[in-house]
């Protein structure tokens, strides 16, 4: 499902290069689950952003869906896109969308008939708690409220890769836990799950394998 | 709860009709009508793309382009009009007119008269009598130009029925009958008309180009800095699965409509001031000065009533290639 051997990633021009990454090796088999851990900067979103195919790796090699994504055409990684969803720790919804919308687009950009986009993206919101927000705009929502339209974008067409960056850091207990219950639900219906977190006790309370990440480099897995 | 969703998410995956049931047993929620996706905007282009600086610019260079093609229309018609006329006259000098012809039979005068008469091609030829002759020479010689005492040769006006007809061997039979006559067949002055059409005509179409590079200019630009504005929305969908051609699509759809609502603006604009200068033209083209609008209306050339429809279609082409071209071009920055 998921392979690094050696992945490294640079930003900037020759001479002004910034390593973020450097020789990154892990896999994770089809319906694993990966607790992503590290202090800040030390990589966790820029290794999140490899695997949600925003960036490619400048060395090394990354498989991801069974694809050798070096060298997969760049045609060919929409389609790879919309099997990996994806909790931004930024939210990143669209401003001038509502949150319906908002839930709705990753259907609508897979080409699912309206009336199965209507009734899946109205259940997922009213899960996350906003069947009473369903028309407000991201402007018109609390932070926890827009982390949970972000929640429901990411899950709604069934990804086979689920990432999540910090994506508790907005949410309640209560938010936080039902979160949990249904990333480890989707995780026991096959959908791979890597979580980046700063929530030692959330990762205490859900004991998962661990990925730890420290100035680029990767210092432990197990 | 939890179970449910996660299961229903996962059926999302398979298409089926909305249909299920939730995870409380419950029937699915009735999306709202207000939901419906009718012109759904996802990267926000009705305020990236205004609708009111493209299309306004459009209309100007719709406007500059109906301009052109009137030009175009005009000259192609002047010109036609200037060949027919002056390719459908000869002018003959006969110089002694009263004089003895060559063979003896009448002046030289009859004699030019019935052989040019006689000249398979020729609807008619007339000596101009003293009247027109005067008129003719007042420009030069003031009103007492018919007493002065300077022989003047007669001018025979020649009116043709074949254009083809070739005037170099009639000029040297009309020598041959009475010497000295000066046959004047207008070619080189058709040559020059035709030159003067066809380089009017040039001009226009230069315009033409040059009218439609700069809407495409101005189309390029307005595209870029819709996607300078919309980068945020544009990464997030991008990051979401759509391709190139969804999000160029969505650009080139919105591109296209204003292109075409200017270029139609422009070239409605456009009808009063063409109808105001087939007005000016009118004399110079066989009509009478004051004709009314439905006269202006028929004065106007047909092609040219038929190329201002293609204006707004020709925007349309131009915004959807353009906005494609430079939507693709910008993506390739993306992974």
């Amino acid at each position: 499902m998921v392979r690094l051997d050696g992945v490294g990633l640079e930003f900037g021009q020759a001479g002004t290069t910034n390593r973020v990454l450097q020789a990154v090796s892990f896999s994770v088999a089809e319906g694993g689950f990966r607790w992503l851990l590290g202090p800040s900067g030390a990589g966790k979103t820029s290794l999140l952003r490899l695997l949600h195919l925003a960036v490619r790796p400048t060395e090394g090699r990354l498989t991801l869906l069974d694809q050798d994504i070096g060298a997969a055409a760049r045609s060919r990684l929409p389609v790879l896109r919309r099997r990996i969803g994806m909790v931004f720790q930024d939210f990143r919804l669209l401003p001038h969308l509502s949150a319906f919308d908002n839930v709705a687009l990753p259907l609508r950009l897979a080409g699912r008939p309206e009336g199965q986009v209507r009734v899946d993206a109205v259940e997922l919101l009213s899960w996350v708690g906003l069947s009473r927000k369903l028309q407000s705009r991201p402007a018109e929502l609390s932070g926890g409220e827009q982390q949970r339209v972000a929640i429901a974008r990411a899950v709604v067409a069934r990804p086979l890769l689920l990432l999540a960056d910090e994506p508790t850091g907005n949410l309640d207990d209560l938010q936080a836990e039902r979160l949990m219950q249904l990333l480890h639900e989707m995780n026991r219906l096959g959908t791979t799950v890597v979580v980046a977190t700063h929530n030692a006790a959330l990762v205490s309370r859900h004991p998962a394998h661990t990925l730890r990440l420290l100035d680029g480099r990767l210092v432990r897995d197990d | 709860m939890t179970k449910a969703v996660a299961a229903r998410s996962a059926r999302i995956g398979a298409a089926r009709p909305g249909t299920a049931r939730t995870g409380a047993g419950r029937p699915p929620r009735r999306a709202p009508a207000l939901l419906r996706p009718a012109r759904f905007d996802d990267l926000g282009l009705r305020r990236a793309l205004s609708d009111r600086l493209l299309p306004s610019l459009v209309a100007a260079m719709a406007f500059l382009a109906a301009l052109a093609l009137a030009g175009t229309a005009g000259a192609s018609a002047l010109g036609r009009q200037w060949q027919e006329g002056a390719g459908s006259v000869l002018t003959v000098q006969v110089t002694e007119p009263a004089g003895a012809a060559a063979d003896g039979g009448g002046t030289r005068l009859d004699r030019v008269l019935a052989l040019l008469r006689g000249t398979p091609g020729i609807a008619s030829a007339r000596a101009l009598d003293a009247g027109e002759l005067e008129a003719l020479l007042r420009p030069w010689l003031g009103t007492g130009a018919g007493r002065i005492a300077l022989p003047l040769p007669a001018v025979v006006d020649v009116r043709l029925s074949d254009p083809a007809l070739d005037a170099g061997r009639l000029a040297v039979r009309v020598e041959a009958a009475a010497p000295g006559t000066l046959l004047e067949s207008h070619d080189r002055w058709m040559r020059r008309l035709a030159v003067l059409a066809r380089s009017l005509q040039a001009c226009a179409g230069l315009a033409l180009a040059v009218v439609a590079f700069v809407a495409v200019a101005v189309v390029a630009v307005a595209v870029r800095a819709g996607l300078a504005t919309r980068r945020g929305a544009i990464e997030i969908v991008h990051g979401l699965g759509a391709t190139d051609g969804y999000i160029a699509g969505r650009f080139a759809r919105r591109a296209t409509l204003l292109a075409a609502t200017g270029a139609g603006i422009g070239a409605v604009a456009a009808v009063p001031v063409l109808l105001g200068l087939a007005g000016l033209a009118a004399p110079f083209t066989g009509q009478a000065e004051d004709v009314g609008a439905a006269e202006l209306v028929h004065a106007l050339p047909l092609a040219l009533w038929l190329s201002l429809p293609s204006l707004p279609a020709a925007a349309a082409a131009i915004g959807w290639i353009t906005a494609q071209g430079t939507v693709r071009r910008w993506l390739r920055r993306l992974p």
